[in-house]
């Protein structure tokens, strides 16, 4: 299938920050691409430019065969933004801001009226649509948020971390709605930090740091390149140093890669269980305290620290 | 340019200010309270009068009954003065006095008795004549003052008079066309003639005033009124201003810029709702003060262009400060300065010309000096030509602003950051 999305070495720079250094990838249609990264990564300047709030300070993008930084009109209409804050109108109803929104995509009259109905049906608040926005909880807010974004039916919807700040309810509603709208031929580009949302909505993830796309695939693709190992995380006890661990971990057979950070300590291994016992032995030789240990498979959040040695929500 | 989309904006803007309790007590309510207070304080709202400078209250108790008290009651008793002067002769000055205590009257004069005598007989060298005594009611500032400015004429009158019977006495004494014996006498009919007739010029000259004064119907409210109406419009426009910055913080702003529509139309639309809200509150105001109190506002079509351009002016101002500020909070608190400063500096307290000359060359630069100015020459009878300076001054202000604001706000790529 056509990519609806093609981005060519993207670069943003402010000052001397390069906010996003040199990222390329498509989205093909009707497929939920996640940008996956820790904060400040550089996935909201990605969108930014994407959907034309910002010039590229290179590079180029087509969207729907329009060029984001000569045919930014066009590329509006295409795409549907749902941003990272609630940028909606607190004294507004729900109804009045979806009107609003509506008309600025140019929708009016019947068609608007129809649209917001269904809109208010997908996420489910057509009983309370004429309260007070200020009046709503949270997680609500972020469904009105959502809602605005899919008023025009847009080819490409991007969502930038809409499930920030709310509880595990509101979560599972939008990653549930996310789904059915790529099952209803929507193609969405959905940036996070959790890995989890990643691994259960993508089908292809771009994993990008300090501004860099390091990683792109599929969530197999990825978490091959990491083989058939194990993440054993060390969570040391108060005022431990980790990096008193690394010389002595890294000598144990097994191991592959030892990454010291704050109180903690991720060990990749071939395999977790076979190392435990060494690694606890070596850690009470040097009198270092552990607090607890975690044992992880193969995943999403073993590429980020398999590429950059850091944890995702580092 | 796409004006559908502006529209939506500004219509938008314009219902969340009117949503906001808080920014419509400011807007609306508190010039009205104001302008109220304020007309209560210089008497507009007291007596029965339902006009103003009409059948003025006063007591006068005459214990002279020389000539010249006479000659003073006959002025205010006169046919010219009989619709704008109600007085009341009586014999107690306690009464008198209570009476301006308790509101019932706008002054008190008391001639005291010998008053006649001083001004027409030579008084010893180091003598005090008696003097009359003139009791105003502070609550009504504006009738005592035009009582006092008849009973100020009239005494001048009287200094006249006295002077000239000098003149004539001493010039006939030199000239031996009388006896040393008969010039008392003489002084004395001289002098009373002199000044009761310039009494009674003084009715005249009073009632030319009053014409000059009521053809339009002078109403300190019609002062007032505009200048609380524009001190609450700057109010407005930084309010309004200020949502800008609400909005670029909010994410609001960024979500109108990734409409399909331009920037420029997106703020055009932002400044389109400051302008909308504030003639909405400028038509509010001056349709309520006419309704409630009567304020005749002047030709209709120069007060609806005044208003426009008024808007105009004053939206220029609060794009300026939202291009040169960089927080709402920022915003909030220099337009709560700013609009106290235009308020004086424009003459929404006092009239401006008792100001030194520099402030009045340099309260031009506020929107308040020229709508206030052009809102009081229309109440005075004045029309669309006596007030096109004003109108054009209060556009260039605001066009120049909004040019300005507009580079500034693209240069810092608000919205965009």
């Amino acid at each position: 299938m056509a990519p609806i999305l093609e981005a060519r070495h993207l670069v943003k720079q402010f000052g001397d920050l390069k906010a996003v250094n040199d990222v390329s990838f498509e989205v093909e249609q009707g497929t939920i691409f996640s940008l996956l990264g820790p904060n400040g990564a550089g996935k909201t300047t990605t969108i930014s430019m994407l959907s034309t709030l910002i010039k590229p300070t290179s590079g180029d993008a087509l969207i729907d065969g329009f060029s984001i930084t000569r045919q930014s009109v066009e590329v509006r209409r295409a795409i549907g933004v749902v941003p990272q804050e609630i940028a909606l109108y607190e004294d507004l109803t729900a109804m009045e801001n979806l009107v609003f929104w509506g008309q600025m995509y140019g929708l009016s009259g019947q068609a608007l009226r129809a649209r917001i109905g269904e809109v208010l049906d997908q996420i489910d608040l057509r009983d309370r649509a004429r309260e007070r926005i200020k009046t709503y909880s949270g997680g609500m807010k972020r469904r009105v948020n959502i809602g605005v974004g899919l008023l025009h039916k847009p080819r490409l919807l991007f969502m930038d971390e809409p499930t920030v700040g709310i509880d595990p309810q509101s979560r599972r509603a939008i990653l549930d709605s996310v789904k059915t709208l790529r099952d209803g031929g929507m193609t969405i580009l959905y940036t996070t930090h959790y890995m989890e949302e990643a691994e259960e909505l993508s089908d292809r993830v771009g994993i990008i740091d300090h501004g860099q796309l390091i990683a792109l695939g599929t969530q197999a693709e990825l978490t091959a390149r990491v083989g058939e190992t194990d993440t054993l995380i060390l969570h040391l006890g108060e005022n431990e140093d980790p990096h008193h661990l690394v010389e002595a971990l890294a000598t144990i057979p097994g191991v592959l890669k030892v990454n010291p950070l704050d109180s903690q300590v991720s060990i990749i291994a071939t395999s977790a269980e076979e190392i435990l016992a060494l690694v606890v032995g070596k850690a009470n030789e040097l009198g270092t305290r552990i607090h607890s240990v975690d044992m992880r498979e193969p995943n999403l959040e073993a590429v980020f620290l398999h590429l950059t040695g850091r944890a995702l929500r580092d | 340019m796409d004006f559908k989309r502006l529209f939506i904006i500004a219509f938008k803007d314009l219902r969340l200010i009117f949503r906001d309790r808080s920014a419509l007590v400011l807007m609306l309510l508190a010039p009205f309270v104001l302008t109220l207070g304020m007309g209560a304080l210089t008497g507009r709202f007291s007596g029965a009068g339902t006009s103003t400078f009409e059948d003025i209250p006063f007591q006068v108790v005459n214990q002279d009954q020389g000539e010249l008290a006479a000659a003073l009651i006959q002025v205010f008793e006169s046919e010219d003065l009989a619709a704008l002067l109600a007085p009341e002769i009586i014999t107690d000055p306690v009464a008198g006095r209570q009476a301006v205590d308790s509101d019932k009257s706008a002054a008190f004069i008391l001639i005291p008795a010998g008053f006649s005598a001083s001004v027409l007989s030579p008084q010893a060298p180091n003598s005090v004549p008696p003097q009359i005594e003139f009791y105003e009611n502070p609550t009504r500032p504006n009738s005592a003052g035009l009582l006092r400015s008849i009973l100020d004429q009239f005494l001048a009158q009287v200094e006249i008079g006295r002077v000239s019977a000098q003149v004539v006495v001493t010039q006939l004494l030199q000239h031996g066309l009388i006896a040393p014996a008969q010039a008392a006498e003489i002084g004395k009919k001289v002098g009373v003639n002199l000044a009761t007739r310039g009494a009674a010029d003084v009715s005249a000259q009073i009632e030319v005033n009053q014409e000059v004064n009521e053809a339009p119907k002078f109403d300190i409210l019609a002062y007032m009124a505009p200048g609380m109406a524009m001190m609450f419009l700057m109010f407005t426009v930084t309010y309004g201003a200020r949502s800008l910055l609400v909005e670029n913080r909010d994410g609001t702003l960024q979500r109108m810029l990734v409409a399909p529509t331009s920037a420029a139309n997106v703020l055009g639309g932002k400044f389109a709702g400051i302008f909308l809200t504030a003639v909405a509150q400028l038509l509010i105001l001056i349709g309520g003060t006419s309704l409630l109190f009567r304020l005749q506002w002047g030709d209709p079509l120069a007060v609806w262009l005044l208003i426009l351009a008024a808007a105009v002016g004053a939206t220029g101002w609060g794009v300026f400060f939202a291009a040169l500020l960089k927080t709402p909070g920022q915003v909030a608190a220099t337009g709560s300065a700013v609009m106290l400063l235009f308020g004086l500096l424009g003459g929404s307290f006092f009239d401006i010309s008792i100001l030194p000359g520099p402030i009045q060359v340099f309260n031009k630069i506020t929107p308040n000096a020229w709508a206030n100015a052009g809102f009081s020459t229309l109440s005075a009878g004045g029309g669309l030509r006596d007030i096109q300076p004003n109108i054009l001054a209060l556009l260039v202000m605001g066009l120049v602003l909004f040019g300005v604001a507009s580079v500034w706000i693209s240069r810092r790529g608000l919205g965009r950051k």
